[in-house]
């Protein structure tokens, strides 16, 4: 069922009209149930195992285990995600379990500028994208014009 | 019919998509708007935070020139791309977005993106262009940019969760899109002086490996259904190479990507019996030559020696992960620390690589009690897809820029805007554009900005809101709604709401479309041959399919939105069978066999093979179009 639902953990985001894992889901597979206010995934065959649900549950009510057709029982794959880095936990079929954890981003969250610091370009007519020729770190961009 | 509110928006740019190429087309067209005093909006049928391709995230980037360091130039890299793709590609689209590239990687970086630094704080590659990161939230990084852009002083506006149909034309130009909500029940109306298509390219248009959870598991993701095929078909373009589908080599099942162990880590694969195919299968490159000559060798072909191994019976195919690792912990044999130390080094990178991007191969090795550094993995040929990026080709033709045209390419090349296709006002970037293969997620994030500040001069230039009937509206609006109204209408019919004499439902159309192209369009287990009388035998099942279209039905939101993705995916289909029969030649054996036309003709079909939807009279065109060089034509080792 690539994606799952514990239902003790998962809140329905407290029944705000959307959840997370619905918010996030790319191919648009995590809803709500109404009924019971707890999330599920209603077409586990179009799911890629991406983790975004996993990854955004504010409650990590959300899991995966990984596709029934093909992969052994028993494994998992379980990330902490935090502002800068993310930690995941692998634990095999065999009980072994190995903990990695990886950056994830250099800046704050939010800070992003589109130009990246790097000076404009005014001309609309020239091959120069906005940043460039600066953000190319070269006097001009190549054009076989100018050669 | 289903009683949905028509929501009409204005704008002068339409961006449609929301992955890397319509990210870049975001943050390069708030500025030049901004500066213009122009609006633009931008279409998601998911959230741009995780959408298109590299939602999960990825482990590396695999367009990086160089430039500023001179480690390469614009030509070598245009070489190494026409020679990968057996000699067909637009030079002038390669050269153009290979000459932009590391300027987008620049702005990742300064963005937030962590690019691995070796200790003199240099870029560590992974290969000749590509570049090591921690890319698990690439996507969110290159997301904040674009709506930082798009959201600042009112230049533009996002709508998510908008699943886009398709194109809205007045007379030759393009208008436009239609389409509808897939959260509430409204339908969209988008009236634009300049639309940009970037959303994506196509999955499950073949059977996939796997039959039951795991055929969400593509290489490619899911959601990648062959909107922007379909958009540029049915607005009448031009489309280029849709028979250059790509079928990547990776991890079996999980599609866990080989790149790092092939080219970072240097990895063998082997066969059953131990042997290489790519020592012991050199003489066949000899048959496909000049291409089986260059380096490194094209992708297709590294895939055929392959596929040629497995077809014998001696597989299964092993990357030799274990002995790749201890050859380069072998270096440190000497040093007992050092070689701990090392070893827990590549242990992390490997898992990394896995863990960034395809978590489902963390799994399976997990699942399997697989160490990479103890045992070897199964690597196996994947299901064809539809992309314009990597070793595949296919997209819209579209011009090239004005300043990297020859003599020989300027009359074919270049019309006006550049990745503007042939239809007015309708541009195309990553994989909506064909011909400009190897963009990989840099490269179409590059190639969404060059077509952004092209559709925002070619607005300046030419001001004009399009015109569009009221009744147009409200046909559109009834023809993709009825799905909805086919399920209302009919449903109480039988007991079980997906078998009815009087409809289908989108789920079980994919699987009748997927069935026909495995079957005769040389899918997986057609062993990816096919010939002449098959593909004709295609084109009669699809056009049952077609007509059967017209009874899809959605029992909500959801499932129609499916229905129109799988309408896409049949479009798209359409266009590859057509074009694989047009080209009477086998050129990329590792992609498609055509076994009553078993070799290479560059005599004859060192072309382009071109297709067009005429939407006035529903018909289709194929032209050749021919291949004309910007630079100094090399084949590397074409000489024997």
């Amino acid at each position: 069922m690539p994606s799952y639902v514990n239902p003790d953990k998962c809140d329905g985001c407290k029944a705000q009209d959307k959840t997370a894992c619905q918010y996030i889901c790319p191919n648009d597979l995590m809803v709500l149930d109404k009924a019971t206010n707890k999330a599920y995934n209603r077409d586990v065959s179009m799911c890629w195992e991406c983790y975004n649900c996993v990854k955004i549950c504010p409650t990590q009510a959300v899991e995966v285990r990984g596709y029934a057709d093909f992969v052994p029982m028993g494994a998992s794959a379980t990330p902490m995600r935090s502002t800068d880095s993310i930690l995941w936990t692998v634990t095999f079929r065999n009980g072994m379990i190995k903990r990695f954890k990886f950056p994830i981003r250099t800046t704050a969250e939010g800070t992003a500028v589109p130009d990246g610091g790097f000076p404009t370009d005014d001309d609309l007519s020239s091959p120069a994208l906005f940043t460039e020729p600066a953000s190319l770190g070269l006097p001009a961009v190549f054009s076989l014009r100018s050669q | 019919m289903a009683n949905f509110e028509t929501v009409v928006v204005e704008t002068d740019l339409l961006i449609l998509g929301g992955g890397m190429a319509a990210c870049g087309a975001a943050v390069e067209a708030a500025y030049w708007a901004k500066k213009n005093g122009l609006k633009v909006t931008l279409v998601d049928k998911a959230a741009v935070d995780r959408s298109g391709a590299v939602a999960m995230g990825l482990s590396a980037i695999n367009q990086y020139v160089g430039l500023r360091d001179g480690a390469n130039t614009v030509k070598d890299y245009v070489d190494y791309v026409r020679n990968d793709l057996m000699g067909i590609t637009r030079e002038d689209l390669v050269a153009n977005i290979a000459r932009h590239v590391d300027s987008t990687v620049h702005l990742f970086e300064q963005w937030g993106l962590p690019i691995w630094k070796d200790e003199n704080g240099a870029y560590v590659h992974e290969g000749r262009w590509q570049l090591m990161i921690n890319g698990e939230s690439y996507k969110v990084v290159v997301a904040e940019a674009a709506k930082n852009g798009l959201l600042q002083d009112g230049v533009g506006q996002i709508f998510e969760r908008v699943f886009i149909v398709g194109p809205l034309l007045d007379g030759d130009r393009c208008a436009g899109a239609v389409g509808f909500s897939v959260r509430d029940e409204t339908f969209y109306v988008f009236k634009a002086k300049a639309t940009l298509v970037a959303m994506g390219g196509a999955v499950h248009v073949f059977k996939p490996r796997s039959s039951g959870e795991g055929m969400g598991r593509a290489w490619y993701p899911p959601w990648n259904s062959g909107s922007s095929a379909y958009f540029t078909l049915k607005a009448g373009a031009e489309m280029t190479c849709q028979e250059v589908r790509f079928i990547p080599v990776r991890f079996k099942d999980a599609y866990g990507p080989v790149g790092a162990w092939f080219l970072l880590f240097k990895s063998r694969a082997t066969n059953s019996q131990g042997g290489n195919y790519m020592v012991e299968r050199k003489s066949e490159l000899e048959k496909w030559v000049p291409y089986g000559r260059v380096k490194p060798i094209p992708a297709n072909l590294r895939n055929y020696l392959g596929m040629l191994d497995t077809m014998e019976g001696k597989g299964p195919i092993y990357m030799r992960t274990e002995e790749a690792i201890q050859a380069i912990a072998d270096n440190f044999k000497d040093d007992p620390k050092a070689y701990k130390k090392k070893m827990k080094e590549l242990e992390s990178e490997a898992w990394e690589d896995f863990l960034d991007m395809t978590i489902s191969q963390a799994i399976l090795w997990a699942a399997s009690n697989v160490q990479p550094e103890e045992r070897s993995s199964e690597i196996a040929a994947a299901e064809p897809y539809f992309i314009g990026s990597h070793s595949g080709a296919s997209g819209a033709w579209v011009s090239g820029p004005e300043d990297l045209q020859s003599e020989a390419t300027k009359s074919e090349y270049f019309w006006g805007y550049a990745n503007m296709s042939t239809v007015t006002g309708l541009f195309c970037a990553g994989d909506a554009s064909g011909a400009s293969s190897h963009k990989f997620s840099s490269g179409s994030h590059a190639e969404g900005r060059i077509a952004a500040k092209a559709a925002i001069k070619y607005i300046v230039e030419n001001n004009t809101l399009p015109s569009i009937a009221a009744e147009t509206m409200e046909r559109l609006k009834a023809e993709i709604l009825r799905p909805l109204d086919t399920y209302e209408q009919n449903h109480r019919a039988t007991t079980d709401p997906d078998v009815n004499p009087n409809y289908m439902k989108p789920k079980m159309f994919m699987f009748r479309l997927q069935k026909i192209m495995d079957e005769y369009a040389g899918g997986i287990t057609a062993q990816f041959t096919t010939n002449k009388a098959l593909l004709e035998r295609a084109l009669e099942l699809l056009a049952f399919l077609k007509e059967d279209s017209e009874k899809l039905a959605a029992a909500n939101l959801h499932e129609l939105m499916r229905c129109w993705e799988n309408v896409h995916r049949m479009w798209q289909a359409e266009a590859h069978v057509r074009t694989v029969l047009f080209r009477e030649e086998t050129r990329w054996p590792g992609y498609y066999f055509r076994a009553d036309k078993p070799s290479l003709d560059d005599e004859n079909w060192h072309v382009f093979a071109n297709c067009k939807y005429d939407p006035n009279t529903n018909s289709w065109q194929m032209m050749a179009k021919p291949v004309q060089h910007i630079f100094e034509q090399e084949l590397a080792g074409a000489k024997a």
